[in-house]
């Protein structure tokens, strides 16, 4: 009896996280190659393709390099706080894991939670602390500015960030992960009839990570390296090890809440979670292989805006947080919530794919010139 | 043979040397009168008109300075171009030629006013006049020791505080060595602006320094600035970390080992650098560089106008996180180097040009390459253009920040795209045209407001007009002849001739022991740099080495004016604005 | 001693001694670090009593915004170099004395039989009606919405409990924090003085035509 217990309470989860946590380790390496190289292609250069095949050594190389460099401790710093700043936002991320379902369930759901939705955002805010604790520590006014400025915009973007959920919560009718994908496979993708809820929470993930264009508490050329100037070797790896794996974190998330997860199926018609799971093994496969694609597929986004957008100044990052986004979440909730009480989901879903279409015509229509500067001829002309 | 120069050694039929003779410029007459007329409207008493220049000139006694450049100010000369210091150590009647240089832009000319000082004296500060000339007083003090009365911070500025003596006096040994620390020096607090003395603020105020060694100064900078919350209420800038004393060297060098040392002024750009100084060492001279020659530098100088214009697009970019554009548009600009290397050998620092004409001939394929550049560089700029001009983030960074008015700007001496984006239609290569610059078609870029986004327009439009001389030039071809002048005086004879002909090998040795050797006197010649006028002024003595060169970097006034332009915004406009600026910290420290 | 037990007391006793190091350390941010770790530890015992709801919004209120702030506020006025010594406040007696007692009040209510009220009727908090999509009863074959109680859904329950029978005092203390929040603004709202404003002014003046330009040819 015990036995059984412990194999299904403490054992299981444990080599399911284990295994989650080895596979988003792998995504995270991945990643870091991934970024350099594509970044690499946008921006019309190689990227790092000497060690190994296609430079995929480097995997393994930057790992080596930070382990083995020097790990150097400021003098007039705050020692215990330091030491801690890189390892606080790696353990509630590293949490998160446990509470997402990266396949069709029960398989490939370490914990399932009936406020896991919940869960999860309340682990991820609490990735601020390192930050704001490495910055401070680190006793150098850039690293300090830099972590203040992180803790300002994490704060923030916490509340559109949270509130953009609202609106799929009150169309599902639940914080359960699995249950939301199930409501999108019986129905649409919430992309549709959340729009704007979408595009929100898309923003303020962007903002919560400290991607560009939010990228202000590490601007390297304003604030030399922000929170992490200080910081070196292994230390500083592990910032960017909590970077990658919270961005990893919310490309899931908003492919469960958005996305369908890792089903693909509208209206009950398609992969849903029960074919899946009558399809065993095979369909467990399918189902994993679904989500990461979507993941990925948003992990690829960070990375496409990064090389393309300039970063937002201070003031302007707090206007678009408070100003717009948290006033068209409320709104968004507002609107939801008349159309859940006259019983009309159906219509945002036509809704949805109203605004998409108008974004697409307006994105592909002819390309506007841009202003160019007056010559002294023309003005001579003109006047 | 190659086409480097046909070199009738002998017999030799041009005009004999005359280093001995004074320097008579060309249109004396012309220039002579229009200084009589200038005087005539200041009518000042302490005014003396000095004949035989190459720009109206006039000795000024030393306490009417003001007075006189007042007037002159309010005569339309409204740009103070220049102030340096020359010194004659064994003249009675004042040791020090204090030089000031004025330009109008409503009548396109320029005065030069000269005030004699002794060492013991002082000339009053013309910082009310003109705003430029608070750091130029402060260099000719640093470098002369002459000194300002009511100059409100007359400190070193190139050099060390703890320097001893004044370098570009001519009795100053330059082999002296000081040893420079940290200790004793003042610490630097800026000012606070009055604007902002009376806010109150509950957290103290934060002095922050950004630099020498900051990822956004590109360059040995230091700015510090005192911080209420993210707006900079009280800047101050330090320079002269890169100080390598261009001008002292250039005295103990001859005239063409000068030529390598201009690389390093603003080495975006070096070979405009090149071709200033050439051309002004060939405008004392009396000679004229052959056309293909001459060709070749503006081809070039073109090239290299595009270069440094892309750099500081796309580090300013960077500045601001848009990392893309800068990596997309360095492409080109290795290709524009690969082009300088095809012609010389060296890259980034390329000292192409001699005295007289070029070091060698362009290769063959030298217009195909450059045709082959032209029609890539235009998909380039559009690109960044699309990406970056209608991106409301960029626009939102850039609209509005650090602007400077057209009168700052004018009293400030600014030149160049910054000028030209406060709308102020000055370009060198317009009002005063050389190497041919009148006889092609093209535009001078102007925007409105002076702020970073003006900025961006008019560097980005000045791309496309510089293309657009480049396309004429590759239609016309280059002329054919000879790249250097056939004056053994000026120009080496080819290495063959020296091994088996004894004039050539008499040439040679007279040209490196000796070196050229101008006529006595002054001239100054400026061409359109990068960043804006960038003129030399050089005194010749008649020996091998240049009595005095100075350099007139268009960047000092430039970033002169920046703690002004940033004092009310935030660190990351301060920031934007340093990028749009394009400080090369080379030309700024000479 | 059941698993469950053995946690919450490892739990119970990090929450209890780190309560007693926030007030006993000298620096204030380690003070707030350890004032982290005890709403750490209560939310892990609120999802050991089977709330999860409350554990995740102690988490995500007073672990991910209320504590970030208050560090905010301490590096701010970074108060870092502070008398070693240890002293015991004047007050201590006094303190120790209302402390003993508000616990021995805390002892007397919070005691089996009054917290456990068997009378109250709790179907109205456990159990909530939901729109489900299932096959219908009638035709099978089909789909169609069905309305059905569900028991044990706690988020639910706080919900209900919310906006049914404690909706005036809820209203009334989110009234109550607005208006906390409107003083602040009020208070901490810098004025600007004479000059800022004059060349605030100015300077949009100055920028419009170009803003205008900017949004005509981007709107053409």
């Amino acid at each position: 009896m015990t036995q059984a217990l412990l194999m299904r309470y403490l054992l299981w989860p444990l080599v399911k996280f284990l295994g989650a946590f080895i596979v988003v380790q792998a995504i995270v390496a991945a990643m870091n190659w991934v970024e350099r190289r594509l970044l690499g292609l946008i921006q019309a250069r190689l990227g790092p393709n000497r060690v190994g095949w296609h430079g995929l050594l480097q995997i393994v190389a930057d790992p080596i390099k930070f382990l083995l460099k020097e790990d150097i401790v400021p003098s007039s710093s705050e020692k215990v706080a330091y030491f801690l700043g890189p390892m606080l936002p790696l353990i509630p991320t590293f949490m998160v894991y446990c509470l997402i379902p990266f396949g069709p369930p029960p398989m490939f759901i370490a914990a399932r939670v009936n406020v896991a939705l919940l869960l999860v955002l309340a682990l991820t805010s609490t990735g601020v602390y390192g930050i704001i604790l490495g910055g401070w520590a680190s006793n150098n006014k850039y690293s300090l500015m830099g972590g203040l400025r992180s803790a300002a915009q994490m704060v923030s973007y916490e509340v559109p960030f949270g509130l953009s959920i609202v609106g799929v919560l009150m169309i599902c009718g639940s914080l359960d992960l699995v249950r939301i994908v199930d409501y999108q496979a019986n129905n649409a993708w919430n992309l549709f009839p959340q729009i704007v809820a979408f595009f929100i929470f898309f923003v303020s993930m962007n903002a919560e990570n400290n991607r560009t264009p939010f990228d202000l508490p590490e601007a390297e050329s304003e604030l030399v390296a922000g929170y992490h100037t200080e910081y070196s070797a292994m230390k500083f790896a592990f910032f960017m090890l909590a970077e990658y794996s919270a961005m990893i974190v919310n490309s899931c998330l908003v492919t469960l809440l958005f996305l369908g997860g890792w089903t693909m199926a509208i209206d009950g018609k398609g992969l849903t979670t029960q074919q899946l799971v009558s399809m065993g093994v095979l369909g467990g496969i399918i189902g994993l292989a679904i989500f990461l694609t979507k993941m990925m597929f948003f992990m690829f986004v960070y990375i496409w805006f990064r090389a393309t957008f300039p970063r937002f100044r201070f003031d302007q990052l707090m206007d678009l947080g408070w100003k717009w986004m948290i006033p068209l979440a409320l709104g968004n909730i507002v609107v939801t919530g008349v159309f859940v009480l006259i019983g009309q989901e159906r219509l945002m879903y036509w809704i949805g794919l109203a605004t998409l279409g108008a974004i697409g015509f307006h994105i592909f229509r002819k390309p506007v010139p841009a202003v160019k500067a007056k010559t002294a001829h023309e003005v001579a002309h003109a006047s | 043979m190659s086409t480097l120069t046909k070199f009738s050694a002998i017999p030799y039929t041009g005009p004999a040397p005359t280093n001995r003779e004074p320097y008579v410029p060309a249109n004396v007459a012309q220039t002579d009168a229009r200084g009589e007329e200038i005087a005539a409207k200041i009518s000042n008493n302490a005014l003396q008109q000095e004949r035989g220049q190459d720009m109206p000139s006039f000795s000024v006694d030393r306490n009417a300075i003001v007075d006189v450049l007042t007037s002159l100010r309010n005569s339309g000369f409204t740009i103070p171009l220049d102030l340096f210091g020359v010194d004659y150590p064994r003249r009675s009647g004042g040791r020090f030629d204090v030089v000031y240089q004025l330009y109008s832009p409503q009548a396109n000319e320029r005065v030069r006013l000269k005030v004699r000082v002794a060492e013991d004296e002082s000339i009053p500060s013309s910082v009310g006049v003109f705003k430029g000339y608070d750091w130029y007083e402060r260099e000719t003090f640093d470098m002369f020791g002459v000194k300002f009365e009511g100059h409100p911070n007359l400190r070193r500025i190139l050099c060390h505080e703890m320097f001893q003596g004044h370098a570009l006096r001519k009795d100053y040994d330059p082999a002296q060595r000081w040893l420079l620390t940290e200790q004793g020096v003042a610490k630097l607090l800026p000012k606070i602006d009055p604007k902002f003395e009376n806010v109150d603020t509950d957290f103290e105020r934060v002095t922050l320094n950004l630099g020498p060694s900051h990822p956004a100064t590109h360059g040995t900078l230091r700015i510090v600035v005192t911080l209420d919350g993210e707006t900079i209420i009280g800047a101050d800038t330090e320079i002269g970390y890169l100080h390598r004393c261009f001008e002292k060297m250039a005295e103990t060098h001859t005239y063409q080992q000068v030529i390598p040392f201009t690389d390093r002024l603003n080495y975006c750009s070096a070979i405009i650098n090149n071709v200033g100084y050439c051309m002004t060492i060939e405008k004392m001279l009396g000679i004229e560089a052959p056309a293909r020659a001459q060709h070749i530098r503006l081809m070039l100088s073109e090239f290299m106008r595009i270069s440094d214009h892309i750099i500081c697009i796309g580090t300013n970019l960077v500045d601001m996180g848009a990392l893309t554009n800068f990596w997309y548009l360095f492409q080109p600009r290795e290709e524009i180097l690969g082009l300088v290397e095809s012609c010389c050998g060296a890259r980034l620092l390329p000292t192409y040009t001699r005295v007289g004409g070029m070091a060698v001939d362009a290769p063959a394929d030298f217009l195909a390459n450059s045709q082959r550049l032209v029609n890539m560089l235009p998909k380039f700029i559009d690109d960044v253009e699309k990406l970056i001009m209608k991106n409301r983030i960029f626009l939102d960074r850039v609209i509005g920040v650090c602007p400077i008015s057209q009168e700052d700007a004018l009293s400030y001496g600014f030149t160049g795209p910054c000028l030209r984006a406060t709308g102020v239609p000055y370009d060198v290569r317009k009002a005063s045209p050389y190497l041919g610059y009148e006889t092609y078609d093209w535009d001078v870029p102007i925007a409105d407001g002076g702020d970073t986004y003006a900025r961006f327009l008019v560097r980005l439009e000045e791309m496309r007009q510089s293309l657009r001389i480049l396309q004429q030039a590759i239609d016309r071809g280059l002329p054919p002849g000879p790249v250097i002048v056939d004056n053994p005086y000026v120009a080496l004879p080819p290495k063959e001739r020296v091994y088996n002909e004894m004039e050539s090998l008499i040439y040679h040795f007279k040209l490196i022991m000796h070196g050229i050797q101008p006529p006595v006197g002054e001239a100054y010649f400026q061409v359109e740099g990068g960043n804006g006028e960038l003129g030399f002024y050089v005194v010749s003595d008649g020996t091998k080495n240049p009595y005095r060169v100075r350099v007139r970097p268009p960047c000092f006034p430039i970033f002169e004016a920046y703690p002004q332009m940033i004092t009310g915004q935030t660190i990351p406009d301060a920031i934007a604005g340093l990028g749009s600026l394009n400080i090369i910290a080379g030309e700024l420290d000479h | 001693m059941t698993p469950a037990f053995a946690v919450f007391l490892i739990v119970g006793t990090i929450a209890v001694a780190s309560s007693i190091l926030v007030i006993s350390m000298r620096n204030p941010v380690h003070s707030a670090l350890f004032l982290l770790l005890t709403f750490l530890c209560v939310a892990v015992l609120f999802v050991m009593k089977g709330a999860e709801f409350v554990g995740a919004v102690q988490v995500l209120v007073y672990a991910g915004g209320i504590m970030v702030l208050f560090l905010f506020v301490v590096m701010l006025i970074n108060v870092r170099h502070l008398p070693d010594e240890k002293v015991l406040s004047n007050f201590w007696k006094g303190g120790f004395a209302v402390g003993l007692g508000v616990f021995i009040l805390f002892v007397a209510v919070v005691r089996p039989g009054v917290y456990h009220d068997e009378q109250l009727d709790k179907s109205r908090l456990t159990s909530v009606k939901e729109r489900i999509w299932t096959e219908s009863h009638k035709n099978p074959g089909t789909y169609t919405y069905r309305r059905v109680h569900r028991t044990n859904a706690n988020s639910e329950a706080v919900g209900m409990a919310l906006y049914t029978d404690y909706l005036v005092p809820f209203e009334v203390a989110s009234l109550f924090l607005l208006v906390a929040m409107i003083g602040a603004i009020v208070i901490g709202k810098r004025e600007l003085s004479a000059t800022e404003e004059e060349t605030a002014q100015q300077f949009i003046l100055e920028r419009v035509e170009t803003e205008k330009e900017v949004k005509e040819a981007m709107s053409a």
